[in-house]
């Protein structure tokens, strides 16, 4: 349980409240990581909060994007370069891309949820040839809290992805659709019956992309969601993540949505 | 293994001591047996009785020379094992510094059958996994355990049920079973470290007389549990029954005051507080006991998942009862009736358990 | 009541220099008991800022600081015209606004004029009561301003204070935690009053705070740091009067301290309104 320390090697702010840090380790090597694993961040003092893995850079460190919703997160948001924080991990399960070879793929964000799925998209543009349709939606309260819009862009315009991002309130400038994630699932081009879906946002979001993703015919088992609890430890100890029998951080976060549906539909549970 | 007669406590005590073991064993102080350090056999309860249904803990003297004539008390080994309250690290200036207390040696002296099988879930929970919690197992590797039969059941213990007691079968380096007239103990070492202490006390081997006695106390015990459960599928069972109205039936009646979790031998949940220096800049995080009847422990996005009393009753209920197995691959209670007995309200786990099934 | 030209006094712990956290502290009506609190640890307020700069307003007419502070500590409850006025200055000086103690937060030992008729009262205690500009009510502060958290406790408890104003000063979540009593009781090792005496305690619908001061003592927690996150008095109230508490203890014990904060005031009211065993129900 005791973090080693990282040093904060770059800082960009992303949106108004969103942070994106590189972080490497001040001594040894940092781990090898999963997309859709998380680490425990710690910001001295503060606290210590789960945040996914959003990249790699080489030869060895973690990108990682927080959003400032509360103190330890705002703490985060608010370090310098140079600063040195703590960090334990990585932990938990990853997005299983190998299951997703040689079908259409369908990468499905609410929110900040596109963090940990910016992994799997890098790995769809860098070997393209082993996946068949790739498509991205992303749903956001506001246009100004898509995040990476660049890498958005990029990803349409170099790599032949189909991205659409629909947002629940638009601004004067905003041309695309409004309203829910799922109804961006009409306007992309997958085979059900051939597709792997990833999903990640806020637990309605993905109750209501994942009921629609399968009675469109895709296989549950084939629908990765990525849950969202309370984690103080991230290792099986504090409790917090219990989801019926899972403890999030061990079992999840990543779990296929045949597992994740029985529990989700449980009211508290 | 072969089983041996003491006539007395005090060699044994004595002798543990001198292996430099801090020796803690129940003493009635408050009107309450507590586990305490003890220093000679006279600190033992001689006499002492307790009475235990739900909600209630009475404690009585008797005459006769019996110490250990009552069941669980409300200090389980947990309170050893992990600490309410442990600083894990330090940090200053970018040093990151773990802290690691020493391990007290300590001889647990008189901890009961259910509390052995406590100690076997929380050797699973901590060290069984992936992510083996090095500071329990120093507490744990510095134990002599001390095991006492019982002879008279709390009105509250249901081990039979759960197949942990009243005799001890593992897991332990001694086992006593207290005998009356004469006043003598049968033991037992159940392990390399048991035997090396025996040998080094003069004690007679037990006769057929002993051994008889013995296993009658222990027959009779298992006859005389306050409670019972039906464990058959209830890994299956308990869960599916989660839109039961027993539910807010229950929650109708419970604080939400976490008791029953504090005294549970084998609820391990916790959280972590951070404090800083605004002076000097040091940051500590303690970890602390924890309990899933709080409102914040389930917190996600500014508001608890279980916000309702019907929906923390039921996680431990059936976080005890069933979904433990599929964590552990065991149940999560061992019935020792600490939680009946120590809810301020008296609410009992084996009557909703029968109510829901 | 203080009608005399009071002082502002401002203490700077340490000599001032730029950058030090300001501390600003407000009195309003009240018992004076959290106030003693805070003169009381300006030493162990060293020990966790190595400066600080603390202005205290202690009398409704002494000179509002034009501030801005970092943090305001307000103690007591609105009663007058005049204090609503005030207590919306403080909330316009100040990054942070902490209530401080059972006054502040529920109303208080002053909010029991909230079950009698407040003019009756004012008659009794002052000769002229025509001249006594109170609200008919006593109302904590969070029902005049925007709070940023709520420090419990009849009086306050110094440990808890100084970590409420330490996390405010280093930005983190205050380690005050709002569960029961009964948390704090086992975690120190006590046995239980209620179990073990059949001794009433109201630990499991207080809030923790005190490190369960009483039943270390071996007497019943009373409440004072006010209704816990989820109390359940209701539940609660059935096993007291099976313990042998009668109704006026009932309502006593719920209307010492924190009388108006809701759970409290409905648990008093429906004891008081059943005579007998209601909580059955
Ligand atoms: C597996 C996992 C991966 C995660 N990955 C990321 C990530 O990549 N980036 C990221 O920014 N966050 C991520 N989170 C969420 C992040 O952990 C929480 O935002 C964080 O714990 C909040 O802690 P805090 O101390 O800042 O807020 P707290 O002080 O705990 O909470 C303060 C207030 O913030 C609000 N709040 C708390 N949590 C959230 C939340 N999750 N969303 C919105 N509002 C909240 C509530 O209103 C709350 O009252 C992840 C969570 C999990 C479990
Ligand atoms: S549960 Fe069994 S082993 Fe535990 S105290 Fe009761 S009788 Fe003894
Ligand atoms: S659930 Fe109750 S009976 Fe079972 S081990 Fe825990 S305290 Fe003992
Ligand atoms: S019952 Fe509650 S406190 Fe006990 S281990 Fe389970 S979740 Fe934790
Ligand atoms: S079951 Fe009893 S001990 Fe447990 S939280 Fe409810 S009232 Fe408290
Ligand atoms: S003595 Fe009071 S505060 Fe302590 S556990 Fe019992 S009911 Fe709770
Ligand atoms: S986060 Fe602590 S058990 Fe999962």
């Amino acid at each position: 349980m005791t973090p080693a320390p990282y040093r904060i090697r770059s800082r960009r702010p992303d949106r108004a409240d969103t942070v994106t840090l590189t972080l490497e380790p001040v001594d040894g090597a940092c781990p090898s990581f999963v997309p859709g694993q998380f680490t425990m961040l710690y910001a001295p003092g503060v606290g210590e909060i789960p945040i996914s893995i959003s990249g790699w850079f080489r030869p060895g460190g973690y990108v990682q994007t927080i959003r400032a919703v509360g103190a330890v997160s705002r703490a985060l948001c608010h370090k310098r370069r140079g600063d040195v924080i703590g960090l334990r991990g990585p932990y938990g399960t990853g997005w299983d891309l190998s299951a997703a070879a040689g079908l259409d793929v369908v990468v499905a964000a609410g929110g900040l949820g596109l963090a940990p799925l910016r992994p799997v998209v890098r790995e769809l543009t860098a070997h393209p040839s082993l996946y068949g349709r790739a498509s991205v939606i992303v749903g956001a309260r506001t246009p100004a809290t898509v995040i990476y819009p660049q890498d958005l862009a990029r990803w349409h315009d170099g790599h032949g992805i189909d991205v659409q991002v629909t947002v629940d309130h638009p601004d004067q400038a905003w041309t695309g659709p409004v309203g829910l994630v799922t109804h961006l699932l009409d306007r992309i081009v997958f085979e059900p019956r051939r597709t792997f879906a990833f999903v990640c946002g806020p637990d309605a979001m993905i109750k209501a992309t994942a009921v629609e993703l399968v009675r469109r015919g895709v296989d549950p088992r084939r629908t990765a969601v990525l849950l969202e609890r309370n984690m103080k430890c991230g290792i099986g100890r504090c409790g917090h993540c219990q989801l019926g029998p899972l403890f999030v951080c061990l079992d999840g976060p990543v779990v296929t949505y045949d597992v994740a549906a029985p529990l989700l539909a449980v009211r508290e549970l | 293994m072969a089983a041996f007669v003491l006539d007395s406590l005090e060699p044994l005590i004595a002798e543990l001591r001198s292996r430099g073991f801090a020796v803690v064993g129940p003493v009635a102080r408050g009107g309450v047996i507590r586990m305490e350090e003890i220093s000679s056999a006279a600190d033992l309860p001689r006499g002492a009785r307790d009475e235990q249904t739900p909600g209630r803990y009475r404690l009585s003297t008797h005459d006769g020379d019996l110490m250990f004539d009552y069941a669980a008390s409300p200090d389980s080994a947990k309170r050893f094992t992990q600490p309410p309250r442990q600083t894990l690290i330090r940090m200053r200036r970018g040093d990151i510094e773990e802290v690691e207390d020493e391990a007290p040696r300590l001889a647990l002296l008189g901890i009961r059958p259910c509390d052995l099988a406590a100690l076997a879930v929380q050797d699973r929970v901590f060290l069984g996994g992936r992510h083996p919690d090095p500071a329990y197992r120093r507490r744990r590797e510095a134990l002599f355990l001390v095991t006492v039969n019982c002879a008279v059941p709390g009105g509250t213990c249901f081990c039979v049920s759960m197949g942990t007691g009243p005799k001890a079968t593992k897991g332990f380096d001694l086992a006593l079973t207290e005998l009356a007239d004469p006043h003598r103990f049968v033991v037992e070492a159940g392990s390399e470290k048991g035997v090396d202490v025996l040998g080094a006390l003069s004690q007679a081997a037990a006769c057929d007389d002993d051994l008889a006695a013995a296993e009658e106390v222990s027959r009779i015990a298992a006859e005389h549990m306050g409670r019972q459960v039906d464990t058959e599928g209830i890994q299956q069972w308990l869960p599916q029954a989660h839109d039961s109205p027993r539910w807010s039936d229950v929650a109708s009646r419970c604080l939400s005051c976490t008791n029953c979790t504090m005294v549970c031998p084998t609820c391990f949940c916790t959280t972590m507080e951070d404090s800083t220096s605004l002076s000097d800049g040091t940051a500590e995080r303690v970890e602390r006991w924890d309990s899933c009847f709080t409102l914040d422990f389930s917190e996600l996005n500014g508001s608890p998942v279980r916000g309702s009393g019907e929906g923390r009753y039921r996680q431990w209920l059936t976080h005890k009862f069933a979904t433990w197995y599929d964590q552990f691959g065991m149940s999560g209670c061992v019935g020792c009736g600490r939680c009946i007995t120590w809810c301020p309200v008296g609410i009992d786990v084996t009557e909703e358990l029968a109510n829901l099934r | 009541m203080g009608t005399r030209k009071g002082t502002a006094v401002t203490r700077s712990v340490r000599k001032r220099t730029e950058g030090v956290p300001r501390l600003a502290v407000w009195k309003f009506a009240s018992c004076d008991g959290c106030q003693l609190t805070l003169l009381d640890c300006e030493d162990e307020l060293l020990s966790v800022a190595a400066e600080v700069e603390i202005a205290y307003f202690l009398e409704a007419s002494s000179a509002p600081g034009p501030g801005p502070y970092d943090l305001s500590l307000v103690e007591g409850s609105i009663t007058t015209p005049e204090d609503l006025e005030r207590i919306q200055h403080v909330r316009r000086v100040s990054k942070h606004l902490v209530t401080i103690g059972a006054c502040a937060t529920a109303g208080g030992i002053q909010a029991l004029r909230d079950f009698g008729d407040v003019r009756e009262f004012a008659a009794v205690v002052y000769a002229r009561p025509g001249y006594i500009a109170t609200l008919d009510r006593s109302t904590p502060i969070s029902a005049n301003v925007p709070v940023d958290f709520e420090l419990r406790g009849c009086p306050i408890d110094k440990r808890q204070l100084l970590e409420v104003i330490s996390a405010f000063l280093a930005g983190r979540r205050p380690v005050v935690p709002a569960h029961s009593v009964c948390v704090e009781c086992k975690a120190r090792g006590n046995a239980c009053v209620m179990v073990a005496h059949g001794t009433p305690c109201l630990g499991p619908v207080t809030q923790a705070g005190c490190g369960a001061l009483c039943p270390a003592f071996d007497r019943g927690c009373y409440g004072c740091f006010g209704p816990m996150e989820s109390p359940n008095a209701r539940a609660l109230n059935k096993q007291l009067r099976a313990l042998g508490m009668s109704t006026p203890e009932l309502v006593r014990v719920y209307r010492t301290f924190n009388a108006t904060a809701e759970p409290f005031r409905q648990a008093s009211e429906s004891a008081e309104n059943s005579r007998e065993a209601d909580d059955d129900a």
